[in-house]
């Protein structure tokens, strides 16, 4: 199923937008997903997450702007775009008069993929899910947990290169999104690319390489979880505590810190430049024959990076 | 072959059709709509019949059947898909907006050419043989084939509510009945009615269906046949069209 080609972005997006009569849902974004990458698009409602990923998977026309999957434009070649992609849209259903399997075969039949290979497929990735043994029941009989990991084995039946998933785990029980998350970490270290919308902070933080996050249709910061965390707060705070606990005041002295106050019988260090902190701080250790019992860095969580960022924070990568 | 390809998206078309089939045809409006209705409709005529003959009234009922069944399919097909939430799924596979509309006409073109057998079994119970049944069969399938691009039209406006366009097709659908000369032949309509009378594709295929049982016909042949081709050209391209401009309003 697989087409080879050379292109090294996966997705291109340039000053795409989109407007619902005065509302401008998609503000002249661009951004792009290297091939191999988990990229999670975050923001709160309304930021235009849904209408980028439905534009990008060609279910709604752009009004400007344009973007290309593996170099095809989705406006102007949409079959070839679409065909190296799987999409999990987040308020599609599978047919529930149809069984798991007859789902699975009109996908197999809808992307061109051959019977017998369908078949093959169709009985892997049931298995992969936990749903082999319901595969001739009737999907509306299925929970929300089998319904959404059904979406996933049918976006996947084609073995895309590409792979669309808007808020996967909503709502779901923790058996089903641990098994979701898990099939994503497997297809990416298989060379799938992800490009995923969510709401949840602790999924992007765990999945992306690189997250975008919007606001009021525009993207507001764009990097690795680890670098937006980091960029959001210019001072960070180190904790340590050292063995034996009564240390003295030199501490604050040290070069790079800017505070350093004494909670119980750990430090509290706020610095710029966590680095080269980290490594006064052990040199200190070693001059002054102290082991050090605790040391780690209260760098913000990705929370307070999307709160921050969709506040109206400003954002310096 | 590249999915782009006109025969691999007649396949997909065709994958879209029979889910189609086994998805739509048991349900109750479909039913009730597409065989029923004309059922009693033909019952309610036959029973106050002013003098007209029994093939002129199967004729009619065969008219009306495959009428009311090709039109009773295919316009609820995507307001469903959107209700149900299956069309977004849809619309992200790669199929053009063609090989859509193609795959819910071909479920439908079936059904209406399948629907055929009951009037003509009842004819047939009744001692009514078509006399020129091979032109029948074409004059059914051309039929199916234009009254399912009608529904379709009907089908554009961009609500996820069956019903309502149940509505909007039931409010074109009847008039149709009494100005196509199924009950009322098209010569003695009053001028305005015949004026109407041409502009309804049902009045050519009704009139196929009546030279095909009864040997007697209003317009020449070649000319119904023309009629209803240009008719499902028509609605075909103007379904195509609109359904492009209104699918993402329904998601």
């Amino acid at each position: 199923m697989k087409e080879a080609d050379h292109h090294q972005d996966a997705i291109i997006a340039t000053n795409l937008r989109k407007t619902f009569a005065d509302i401008v849902a998609v503000d002249s974004i661009s951004f792009s997903v290297k091939r191999g990458e988990i990229f999670g698009l975050l923001g709160p409602n309304g930021a235009g997450k849904t209408t980028t990923a439905r534009m990008l998977t060609g279910v709604i026309s752009p009004d400007g702007g344009n973007a290309a999957i593996f170099g095809y434009d989705i406006v102007h070649t949409p079959i070839r775009a679409k065909q190296r992609c799987g999409v999990v849209p987040e308020t599609a259903n599978a047919y529930s008069d149809l069984s798991a399997w007859q789902n699975l075969m009109l996908m197999g039949e809808l992307y061109g993929v051959p019977k017998h290979y369908a078949e093959e497929r169709a009985k892997t990735l049931l298995g992969a899910l936990g749903l082999l043994e319901r595969k001739d029941q009737k999907v509306q009989g299925f929970s929300k947990g089998m319904k959404q990991r059904l979406i996933l084995a049918m976006a996947l039946l084609h073995e895309p290169d590409l792979l669309f998933l808007d808020e996967p785990t909503s709502g779901l029980d923790v058996q089903s999104t641990q098994l979701i998350t898990g099939m994503l970490r497997e297809l990416n270290d298989g060379g799938t690319t992800i490009f995923l919308t969510t709401h949840n902070m602790e999924e992007a933080n765990r999945l992306c390489n690189r997250v975008a996050i919007m606001r009021k249709g525009e993207i507001a910061a764009i990097d690795s979880p680890e670098r937006l965390k980091m960029a959001i707060e210019r001072l960070h705070t180190i904790e340590v505590s050292f063995d034996p606990a009564g240390t003295d005041d030199k501490l604050a002295s040290l070069p790079g810190i800017k505070s350093a106050r004494r909670e119980g019988d750990k430090w509290m260090i706020t610095t710029e430049d966590v680095d080269s902190t980290i490594h006064a701080i052990c040199a200190f250790g070693v001059e002054h024959q102290l082991k050090i019992e605790v040391l780690r860095t209260l760098a913000p969580t990705l929370d307070e990076a999307f709160l921050r960022v969709t506040e109206g924070g400003s954002y310096e990568p | 072959m590249s999915p782009e390809h006109i025969i691999e998206q007649a396949k997909r078309a065709f994958a879209i059709a029979k889910k189609d089939i086994r998805i739509y045809y048991a349900k109750g409006p479909v039913v009730i709509f597409g065989l029923f209705m004309p059922l009693f409709l033909f019952l309610a005529f036959a029973a106050g019949n002013r003098g007209l003959s029994m093939p002129f009234l199967i004729s009619g009922l065969l008219a009306m059947t495959v009428f009311f069944t090709a039109t009773a399919v295919s316009p609820v097909i995507q307001p469903w898909e959107a209700q149900a939430r299956t069309l977004e799924r849809l619309i992200a596979c790669p199929i053009t907006m063609k090989t859509l509309i193609a795959g819910d006409m071909f479920a439908s073109v079936l059904f209406g050419i399948g629907i055929a057998i009951v009037p003509l079994g009842i004819g047939l119970i009744l001692g009514i043989i078509p006399i020129h049944p091979l032109l029948l069969i074409a004059g059914i399938i051309l039929a199916s084939i234009c009254f399912s691009s009608l529904g379709l039209l009907l089908s554009t406006p961009a609500t996820n509510v069956p019903s309502n366009i149940m509505m909007l097709s039931s409010l074109l659908k009847f008039p149709l009945i009494f100005i196509s000369g199924v009950f009322i032949p098209v010569e003695q309509l009053p001028f305005v009615g015949q004026v109407l009378a041409v502009c309804s594709p049902l009045t050519y295929f009704t009139d196929i269906a009546r030279y095909c049982i009864m040997g007697t016909n209003t317009f020449p042949l070649p000319v119904n046949f023309a009629a209803l081709t240009v008719f499902s050209v028509l609605f075909t391209a103007l379904a195509v069209r609109l359904h492009a401009r209104t699918v993402s309003r329904r998601i």
